[in-house]
């Protein structure tokens, strides 16, 4: 076999055992699940007939902001879905099972891929469920299929780079607790973007932060995709932004990752 | 290389090798060779350095300076074909605790690129062999220490490694479950596997390695067969206790003693602290109807070695290694 080809082998079976982990022990996954969901009803109920009002669309009210609103939390569960594999690495890595995979003649990265793509796909299944309550509570895309493919394209994206990054972070870190804390910024930035108010009814300063930070963009693309707004150049700039997280939080990581385990 | 000449250089060859943490030197320029197919110890107390030269050797990290090869490759230059040869089972157990034991060994068969049959072959083997049929299923967070211990080292064979790292095999494991260790290392061995094992325990360097290397201060102080070694240290001996010193009068006169406090009432009679002997000595004392109070058996270990080694190592050192030149 191709050293390619071992590439791959080695990095399913390590996502084969994350898989496994995700399965036996569900309650991280819950946990973090369960943020997004209690944000939305929250967003939604209490606060969405006033800011439905003030975003003011045709209809206004907690309708419309429902539709508002879904973007921001999905990527809100991006971020909590970050958090949660910041915390599986760094409790990965305190076990003695490394120590003996570094002492193995596999493809070296394939500890973290298997990490990468587990999150990967238990995310993208919780963003189905987020979806799903969304539309319990009022979320209308306007979205065909090709949109809605474009749209989960887009959230793959996103989540392969902000997973990327918070292998890193579970790297880093020396205890889980850490672990846990350092992609808590992430979970700001639906907030201080365009994900649950419009930029525009910012005071000035904030209008900057906002709209140059990653989040701003990608959430625009998504309620482009998903409810017809315009999208202009967002989508150029969150591919930008996306590939660039990615390559530095897997950079990072591989460099962190070939470091002499402290003893 | 040609094979001959990785039979002639030894299955692990180490030279001035030398590691340090900051200001602490744990590794002081260690030099030592292990052949092919034999048991190798590295005997010394905490700290002395001997996790650090398995993780050294095994690849996990890298030393300061020396050089160390492994099968024929340098452990710097060439990890990937020193890690295809070799297992390594720590003393820290290193299995997946959230998966089952038929898990991990198929996880280890996944990740030595056995195709499916082999995998399934051998795993069914080795739970076999282990003694882990009936636990396979089960996590292993639900395993005793002994259990953990064989699965950890059954993971370790699935690649069916020629040269096995042992940190430490029996910390911490009760007396049954060590002599089962030993004997699936005898076995290791017996199917030509090069073993270089780390302990605390005299009598287990004893027990397993063709040779010893005792390592103090990340310096090596001694090394030899354990015959060799055991020469070195003063022999076992059994301590008598007697009520009044009339009785310790009779006792010394009736026995070869070698020491004797009459402060304390008591003789020290050398002795291998085998029941033939101390059988014999009992009935001598019978013989001269000596009344004994109490009696304790003192076999040598590794404070004893490392007492007769650090007070005066220099000579020792060079007497070794003046015998290991004549081998």
């Amino acid at each position: 076999m191709s050293s390619l080809s071992y590439a791959m082998r080695d990095s399913s079976t390590m996502l084969r055992r994350n898989l496994l982990h995700a399965r036996r022990y569900p309650a991280l996954t819950m946990v973090v699940l369960a943020l997004p969901i209690v944000f939305l009803l929250l967003f939604v109920f209490v606060f969405g007939g006033t800011l439905g009002a003030g975003i003011g669309g045709v209809s206004g009210g907690r309708a419309e902001y429902a539709n508002y609103v879904t973007p921001g939390i999905l990527m809100l569960a991006v971020t909590g879905a970050a958090q949660g594999t910041a915390i599986s690495v760094a409790m990965d890595m305190a076990e003695g099972i490394i120590a003996r995979f570094r002492t193995m003649a596999i493809f070296r990265p394939s500890v973290l891929t298997g990490h990468v793509l587990g999150s990967l796909i238990q995310t993208m299944a919780g963003l189905v469920v987020v979806v799903g309550v969304a539309l319990l509570v009022g979320f209308r895309p306007t979205a065909d299929v090709l949109e809605w493919i474009a749209a989960a394209g887009v959230l793959a994206m996103v989540t392969f780079a902000i997973v990327w990054l918070s292998v890193a972070c579970g790297l880093v870190t020396k205890s889980v607790e850490a672990a846990s804390n350092l992609p808590m910024p992430l979970m700001l930035l639906p907030f201080l973007g365009s994900g649950f108010v419009p930029t525009d009814s910012m005071p000035k300063a904030m209008q900057v932060v906002a709209e140059y930070q990653p989040f701003t963009p990608i959430m625009e693309t998504l309620r482009g995709l998903l409810l017809g707004t315009a999208i202009g150049n967002n989508a150029i700039i969150s591919v930008a932004w996306c590939t660039g997280l990615a390559l530095v939080g897997f950079l990072w990581s591989r460099k962190l990752y070939s470091r002499d385990p402290i003893r | 290389m040609t094979i001959s000449q990785q039979r002639n250089s030894g299955a692990i060859t180490v030279s001035g090798l030398r590691k340090s943490y900051g200001d602490k030197v744990v590794l002081d320029g260690v030099d030592l060779q292990v052949a092919q197919g034999t048991t190798f110890a590295l005997l010394g107390p905490n700290g002395a350095g001997k996790t650090t030269m398995v993780q050294i050797l095994s690849t996990l990290i890298g030393g300061d300076g020396g050089e160390a090869r492994v099968g024929g490759h340098d452990v710097a230059r060439e990890p990937d074909a020193v890690r295809d040869l070799i297992g390594v089972t720590g003393q820290f157990s290193a299995v997946d605790n959230l998966l089952t034991g038929q898990e991990n060994l198929r996880l280890m068969a996944d990740l030595r690129h056995l195709d499916r049959a082999t995998g399934r072959r051998r795993i069914a083997g080795l739970l076999e062999r282990f003694d882990l049929v009936e636990a396979a299923g089960k996590p292993v967070t639900t395993y005793s220490g002994g259990m953990r211990r064989r699965l950890d080292l059954a993971m370790t064979l699935v690649g069916d490694p020629r040269i096995i790292f042992l940190d430490e095999p029996t910390a911490g494991l009760d007396p049954r479950s060590r002599r089962t260790m030993w004997q699936i290392i005898r076995n290791l061995v017996a199917g030509g596997v090069t073993i270089f094992l780390t302990t605390q325990y005299l009598e287990e360097a004893d027990q397993l390695a063709d040779r010893v290397a005792l390592l103090d201060h990340g310096r090596l102080i001694a090394q030899g067969t354990p015959a060799e070694l055991k020469k070195l240290i003063p022999g076992g001996h059994i301590s008598l206790q007697f009520t009044d010193a009339a009785e310790l009068d009779a006792a010394a006169a009736a026995l070869a003693a070698t020491g004797r406090d009459d402060d304390a009432l008591t003789l020290q009679v050398p002795s291998d602290g085998g029941v033939r002997s101390l059988r014999a000595l009992l009935d001598q004392l019978d013989r001269a109807a000596v009344n004994v109070a109490g009696l304790t058996v003192h076999t040598p270990d590794l404070d004893d070695v490392f007492l007769a080694l650090t007070g005066q190592p220099r000579e020792l050192v060079s007497a070794l290694d003046e015998k290991a030149a004549l081998r």
